[in-house]
């Protein structure tokens, strides 16, 4: 009933608005001097307004931006950003004022004349060539960067399986052997969730897990597997993402460069959770404190909204009695 | 030429009509409807994604079973998102952009009596009619309309048990697709064949307007990649009916292990993306080539670098073909390919720019004449170049892993392609008003859309690009589950603001069209001294378009202020005006521009 109702209201507003526009002139219909002149000025206002929100958006919107990569190979990410960032933040300020100032500047008169100007091959080689050289040097630093934090070569590597399903992450550490063994659907059974292979020797040591612990300074390896839909690891602190595919095996690694401790000590981080936290303490709500977390970022179903899981950066020799005390899945699982 | 007037009824004038001007209006006013319909759905997501937890009795209101006290679910909200993309990518921005400009225009601007085939023309329009409507009906299924993301990426498309809108309300979706896809190709094919075989005499290819060069383009890339969309919708009708495994492997739901072997669902990625980016281009290129005829007679000039945007057009077309793996970085595909993707992707950068660089150059000294058409296609110009210089940053691989599928790239594709293109849409019905209903609209309604629209449109989604470069992954139900994005409350809900400002204020708009149809003042033959052909025929549609003899072009469509001396800007026109119709011969000694 209710739907009726705002249907009803719609149509009293467009019976209305078809009321006022019968008093109105409808008979304005061709721009004349005075419009190109009015609509002339509103672009010069239109693009104080523009730059205004553009400015303010850059400069206010700082803080509430990702802090520093919290990855090794993702700190060439952030100087690429940068890089592209302030090109493309130039070129945008430049062609903006072009396109409304010559809207203001060039309006139309009767007594002007349009200059008849068809062609012009230098021009256009400039502006083909200018980008064309820019983009080699964007393209060369991003196919560098991207053959970087592909490189999976690194044989001593910390090897963990991070495991989806709707809605929600596991892990599975690859023990002693740094080997991890066989998983598949058809295992799932009881507490083993992950539907680890319990015959294959390499899979007795592995350490199921429902926290990511990483150690600070060492290449980590995550393969990513998923039991139903696709899902995606989003660990956007580190730089990194990788979908987790059903039926089969993706692979991402990146190396940990600041503890979850030093990156809360970070000025960045520090300004982020200040405002974060004067946004909690209005609702009354307990306050946040950083982590480092991984959010799944690929639609997935109702609750793809809330499926994450905590990521903790350590040194490595709290990694190292941590991951002693995890017991293996041998002695989980019998 | 009165004997080319059959005896019509109403029927097969207004309904089953085969006259390319009546369906051009067929379509967008299809496409209008549909277009309302996902505008709205914009508004009831964004005033979840603003107050997340209030009730609206808005919401209540229209979404029925699919609320608690009016708050939606997050199911709904899914749904809601997936077919406002289906609609706004497909319905209105194919169809209504693209069916309603082609159709108009080839007849018109090349010099024909009507398309190749006005049948075929006819059964594509009712076509599309029968899809919109079974996307419609869809809405209204039990269990919801498809929620798995306008990309219906499998497994979560074709399992049922993984959320509810995988069920009838997927089913109808992949028909209602399947019927458009049918009804896109009957019209591309015809479109090709009418641009290359029904020219008037003297317009050879190297005359025709931009406008047409944009929809010829168009239409060969519809039928290059549409197809592609087909057959992967139909393996999947096959894996969600019929039990084989295209797409799906080793799938553990609802407590059961499936019998699905051996498929892979980055399979569905490449097909889907195959059309998926051209599709982007197939949105866009008509917009720009609306944009390009309307800048050129508004400046009072002729396009800057006329080659130069044909060549453009198609360096973009066939770069578009081949780009696709852009959207698939982190799929799991092998990273080598992500390098080749990247290489072709920044590759559309340089034609995107020239075309950009030759509209500015366009306005540089002209004559703006800034009637609505004229400020909606600057708009889009803005536009375009704001959403396509952030293409800069997703398209390199490198870059793309840390925001993929942030609100960043919400941002992006929102201006480069929705908002470009329904301003590329805005500026041709402002434009073509007069040929369409021989009537005009009026101008200060236009100029408040335009005003209000553009600055909802870039309050909306300047914003978002900021929220995207703080991680928050986009199709998210609600941010509260991260506390990490508390700081973002505030921003969401300017967001909101503006969007539900804007797209109330589309009422100006359509109040305008519907107003203007019956009460708008009388066009005159061509009412903003254009060039091109279509302002030669009659006030009053005729069957055949031209009364008598088709009329010869001589010349390009583009000379606006020609001078006697063409190196003195202060000599006469040549013409005696700014502006030649394409039908006038060449004076004795002018040279073709």
């Amino acid at each position: 009933m209710l739907a009726l109702f705002y249907i009803f209201i719609g149509v009293a507003i467009g019976v209305s608005f078809w009321q006022i526009t019968r008093i109105l002139d409808f008979r304005g219909v061709v721009a004349n001097d005075e419009d190109n002149a009015k609509q002339g000025k509103y672009a010069i206002y239109f693009m104080v307004f523009f730059y205004a929100i553009m400015v303010y958006c850059l400069i206010a919107m700082n803080v509430i931006m990702l802090p520093e990569s919290a990855s090794i190979e993702g700190e060439h990410d952030d100087r690429l950003f940068n890089i592209t960032f302030w090109l493309i933040g130039i070129v945008q300020f430049i062609m903006q004022f072009l396109i409304f100032y010559f809207t203001f500047k060039y309006l139309g008169n009767k007594n002007r004349k349009a200059k008849f100007y068809a062609d012009s091959h230098k021009l256009e080689l400039i502006w083909t060539v200018t980008p064309a050289i820019v983009l080699v040097g964007l393209i060369g630093y991003g196919l560098w960067q991207w053959n970087n934090v592909m490189d999976l070569s690194d044989e001593d590597a910390i090897l963990i399986e991070v495991y989806s399903q709707q809605f929600r992450w596991d892990a599975r550490y690859a023990g002693d052997d740094n080997t991890l063994g066989l998983g598949n659907v058809n295992y799932i059974k009881g507490i083993n969730t992950m539907g680890v292979d319990m015959k294959d020797v390499n899979s007795q040591d592995d350490k199921q897990v429902t926290e990511l612990y990483l150690p600070k300074g060492k290449k980590i390896h995550f393969k990513f597997r998923s039991q139903d839909v696709l899902h995606s690891a989003y660990m956007p602190h580190f730089r990194a993402q990788m979908n987790c595919v059903p039926g089969m095996v993706t692979e991402f690694g990146f190396t940990p460069k600041y503890t979850t401790e030093e990156m809360r000590q970070q000025p960045e981080v520090i300004a982020k959770t200040r405002g974060i936290n004067k946004v909690r303490s209005a609702k009354g709500e307990d306050l946040y404190e950083f982590d480092y977390l991984l959010l799944c970022n690929k639609i997935c179903g109702a609750s793809h909204y809330s499926m994450q899981m905590k990521i903790t950066v350590v040194e490595p020799e709290v990694y190292d009695k941590w991951i002693a005390e995890q017991p293996t899945l041998a002695a989980v699982i019998k | 030429m009165s004997e080319h007037h059959h005896k019509e009824t109403f029927v097969t004038k207004y309904i089953f009509s085969q006259d390319h001007k009546m369906i051009s209006k067929q379509f967008l006013v299809t496409g209008m409807f549909m277009g309302i319909i996902a505008v709205m759905m914009s508004m009831l997501f964004r005033l979840q994604l603003a107050w997340p937890e209030k009730s609206f009795s808005i919401i209540e209101a229209f979404l029925g079973p699919h609320q608690t006290d009016g708050v939606m679910n997050p199911d709904i909200y899914l749904a809601l998102v997936t077919i406002h993309g289906t609609i706004m990518v497909f319905f209105v921005l194919t169809a209504g952009l693209s069916g309603t400009f082609s159709n108009l225009l080839i007849p018109l601007q090349i010099g024909a009596r009507d398309m190749a085939s006005g049948f075929m023309n006819m059964i594509s329009y009712w076509l599309f009619f029968l899809s919109s409507i079974l996307m419609v009906i869809s809405l209204f299924v039990e269990a919801g309309p498809a929620s798995a993301g306008w990309t219906i990426y499998p497994p979560l498309s074709a399992l049922p048990q993984a959320i509810p809108g995988s069920g009838t309300g997927m089913t109808l979706w992949l028909v209602s697709m399947s019927i458009f896809i049918a009804s896109s190709l009957i019209g591309a094919l015809n479109y090709i064949v009418t641009v290359l075989n029904l020219r008037t005499k003297g317009m050879k290819m190297t005359r025709l307007p931009l406008t047409m060069w944009a929809f010829f383009i168009t239409a060969i890339i519809g039928v290059v990649s549409f197809p592609v969309l087909l057959s992967a919708a139909l393996l999947l009708v096959f894996d969600r009916s019929f039990g084989t495994s295209f797409y799906l492997s080793d799938i553990f739901i609802a407590g059961e292990v499936l019998h699905y072997q051996g498929g892979s669902p980055v399979l569905f990625e490449h097909l889907f993306w195959f059309l998926g980016h051209p599709e982007v281009y197939i949105v866009l290129l008509p917009a720009l080539g609306i944009t390009s005829e309307i800048i050129s007679t508004n400046s009072r000039k002729p396009i800057f670098g006329y080659r130069a945007m044909v060549m453009s057009i198609m360096a973009i077309a066939f770069l578009s073909t081949i780009v696709w793996g852009h959207h698939m970085f982190i799929s799991g595909m092998n990273p080598f390919l992500g390098s080749v993707f990247t290489f072709t992707t920044l590759l559309i950068a340089i034609p995107s720019a020239v075309k950009a660089f030759n509209y500015i150059t366009t306005l540089w000294k002209g004559n703006l004449q800034l009637n609505p058409a004229m400020l909606f296609s600057i708009g889009l110009v803005s536009t375009f170049v704001t959403g396509g210089l952030t293409g800069l940053v997703l398209g390199d691989s490198a870059l793309d892993i840390a925001i993929h599928d942030t609100y960043f790239v919400v941002a992006h594709f929102h201006l480069v392609m929705g908002v470009s293109a329904i301003f590329g849409m805005y500026a041709g019905i402002y434009h073509w008003f007069p040929k369409m209903y021989g009537r005009m609209m009026n101008k200060t309604l236009g100029y408040w859309h335009f005003w209000v629209t553009i600055i909802c449109a870039y309050g909306v989604f300047w914003p978002m690009h900021f929220i995207g470069l703080a991680g928050l992954p986009r199709r998210y139900y609600s941010n509260t589950a991260f506390p990490m994005f508390d700081d973002l409350a505030d921003i969401n809900v300017v967001i909101t603001i503006f969007a539900l400002v804007g797209g109330v204020a589309q009422i100006i708009f359509l109040a305008n069209f519907f107003i203007s149809i019956y009460r708008g003042e009388k066009a005159s033959q061509n009412p903003w001294n254009s060039n091109t052909i279509e302002w030669t025929t009659p006030v009053e549609h005729i069957h055949g378009n031209w009364p008598g003899k088709i009329p010869e072009v001589h010349r390009w469509a583009y000379d606006y202020s020609k001078r006697v001396d063409p190196n003195d800007d202060d000599s006469d026109f040549l013409h005696g005006q700014d502006f030649v119709l394409q039908t006038t011969p060449l004076l004795e000694g002018e040279e073709q521009s």
